[in-house]
């Protein structure tokens, strides 16, 4: 199975726990016509780490590493819930069965019904199983 | 009441007699029996022959805390491992803390020196004296503890923290005395005030010997009159032994007693030596150390010394309250810290860059203190837990060089001000 094609790049970016960090990566981005598809605040006691799926991985980092910004690329997957009572148990059991932990995820409604982000600690294995129990991944193409 | 009349009473000329001669055996015993002096006497052209008169002291050359580092850990000490009954460590400027070594009459002079201090303070038999300082490695518990112990007073080691079991000895044994760190004297009465405890009142705390930290005429008020005492400053480092001087009844600055130590003032800018009154920098020679002498030793505290003689009758000279420092140095909680050791730990721990700010401020009566540190390109992890535990990291380091807890704030690279001296590199927000 080519798993690659599910592998999405995530762009986290450090940011110090105070006004204007946000508006200031956001501006950035905006400021390079880069979208923003998803996105997360995870935050810690004096600093967050902020989480996006954009268009543009390449231009977004390439732009926010010239502002000084410390950001990495993340591999993470994105799969498909039914928008309904119930959706996020199946997707998190077939995960919690194959003994995959999640470490994060975050959830946007996307065009076509709700898309749940998912960072693993064994990507492959995830997508495989995901791909098995007969759920949807959506393809990096999908984003960017 | 004196601990010892006759040498706390001696004509000022007798005393200056006594300096002269302590100081011209030590010159000549440094000068015969240790390479760090006969070298730095050599460089500076002078010989235990041309100090003639006690002002010749100025000929002398200067000692620096740097002297201790570059001579780490006892490479000036002039007793053998045979001599020495004791070690203190306190923090150094850099990586390697300041060791200082005691011989039994090291000990003794400290402790006599704290006893007549004590005594002029108005304590003596009778007195349970609660030491709040820390015993350890730090000069402060040890040093009270003698000195407490010597004068016949009963001694209530209770050292640092927990202070609401403090709180409870000192009122069922009835601690009339307390020796700690003013804002933590501060830090007790409020938390006694929470347990619904009235220093005051509810116990029989009369007398604070109060040190380590700088403090205000202010904040002497704010103490005596909220928890009923009187407080008397302590003054001491620990290359001199400890806290050593204390004010007597008259709470007019320091007694320095003259057969322990000979003070100067002196321009920190020049060298020079200072009339009396005037403001400087405190310079110490410890007439009668064994295991490490101190000739000019430059503490770096700015202060005046006052040379008439005290209403309470004490001959000696008296130094003021500490005004200032000539370097960078805090004092956090009563322990020293440089701002250089935090850039020294730093430079071990590759997840951050060399920059840093260090923020104080005052969390009840306490001091806080904050490092602000970059996170390095290389380091950042889009796990909140990676860099939870640099932080961690980052904290245990500085903890165990600094000896005192320490916040850290992850910040992004390039955030923190550059290029702008050593004065943007600490934020002090405490007032007194």
């Amino acid at each position: 199975m080519d798993t690659k094609k599910y592998v999405i790049k995530q762009i986290s970016i450090f940011s110090e726990n105070r006004p204007g960090r946000l508006a200031a990566i956001a501006h950035a981005l905006g400021e390079e016509k880069i979208n923003i598809l998803a996105f997360s605040i995870a935050e810690a006691n004096g600093f967050g780490v902020v989480r996006a799926l954009v268009d543009h991985p390449e231009k977004a980092h390439d732009k926010l590493l010239s502002l000084g910004f410390n950001i990495a690329f993340t591999d993470v997957i994105a799969v498909h819930m039914k928008d309904q009572p119930g959706g996020l148990y199946e997707v998190a059991k077939i995960l919690g069965d194959a003994g995959i932990n999640i470490e994060y995820s975050y959830a946007y409604s996307g065009k076509e019904g709700a898309v749940l982000i998912l960072r693993v600690d064994l990507v492959e294995e995830a997508i495989k199983k995901i791909k098995n129990s007969g759920a949807t991944l959506l393809e990096r193409s999908v984003f960017h | 009441m004196r601990w010892d009349p006759r040498i706390e009473e001696m004509p000022r000329e007798d005393l200056q007699r006594m300096q002269y001669k302590l100081l011209k055996s030590l010159v000549y015993r440094l000068y015969s029996f240790s390479p760090f002096y006969h070298d730095r006497m050599k460089e500076q052209k002078v010989h235990p022959d041309d100090i003639r008169k006690l002002s010749d002291v100025q000929k002398l050359p200067f000692m620096f805390k740097r002297d201790l580092r570059d001579n780490y850990p006892d490479k000036i000490f002039t007793a053998t491992k045979d001599e020495l009954v004791r070690y203190h460590v306190s923090s150094g400027t850099t990586g390697k803390p300041t060791v200082v070594g005691y011989t039994q009459n090291d000990l003794n002079n400290w402790t006599t020196s704290l006893a007549r201090g004590l005594t002029s303070a108005g304590l003596g038999r009778g007195d349970v004296i609660q030491v709040s300082y820390g015993y350890g490695l730090f000069t402060g518990g040890l040093g009270m503890h003698y000195g407490a112990e010597r004068i016949g007073a009963t001694v209530l080691p209770t050292s640092v923290g927990n202070t609401e079991r403090q709180i409870e000895l000192m009122q069922d044994l009835g601690a009339t005395a307390i020796a700690c760190t003013p804002s933590y004297l501060l830090h007790i009465g409020e938390v006694a005030e929470k347990m619904g405890i009235n220093i005051k009142k509810d116990t029989l705390l009369r007398t604070g010997i109060l040190g380590a930290e700088p403090w205000t005429e202010g904040m002497r008020n704010r103490i005596q009159e909220w928890l009923g005492i009187r407080a008397y400053d302590i003054y001491g480092t620990s290359e001199l032994s400890g806290p050593m001087f204390t004010e007597c009844a008259e709470q007019k600055g320091f007694h320095i007693w003259s057969d322990i130590a000979l003070v100067e003032i002196i321009d920190p800018k020049t060298g020079e030596s200072l009339e009396a009154e005037e403001k400087g920098e405190l310079t110490i020679t410890i007439l009668q150390k064994e295991a490490l002498p101190m000739i000019r030793y430059r503490i770096g505290d700015i202060t005046t010394m006052e040379e008439d003689i005290c209403a309470c009758g004490r001959t000696h000279p008296r130094i003021q309250r500490i005004q200032g420092r000539v370097d960078d140095m805090l004092i956090i909680r009563g322990i020293n810290v440089f701002p250089s050791q935090i850039e020294y730990a730093l430079m071990a721990i590759p997840e951050v860059g060399e920059h840093f700010q260090i923020v104080v401020t005052r969390k009840g009566a306490l001091d806080d203190m904050l490092v602000r540190v970059e996170l390095n390109k290389e380091s950042f992890s889009d796990k909140i837990n990676d860099l939870m535990q640099v932080r961690q990291k980052l904290e245990h380091r500085l903890r165990n060089s600094l000896n005192v807890n320490v916040d850290i704030e992850l910040v992004e690279p390039g955030s923190l001000p550059r290029f702008e001296g050593k004065s943007k590199k600490v934020i002090d927000k405490r007032s007194m």
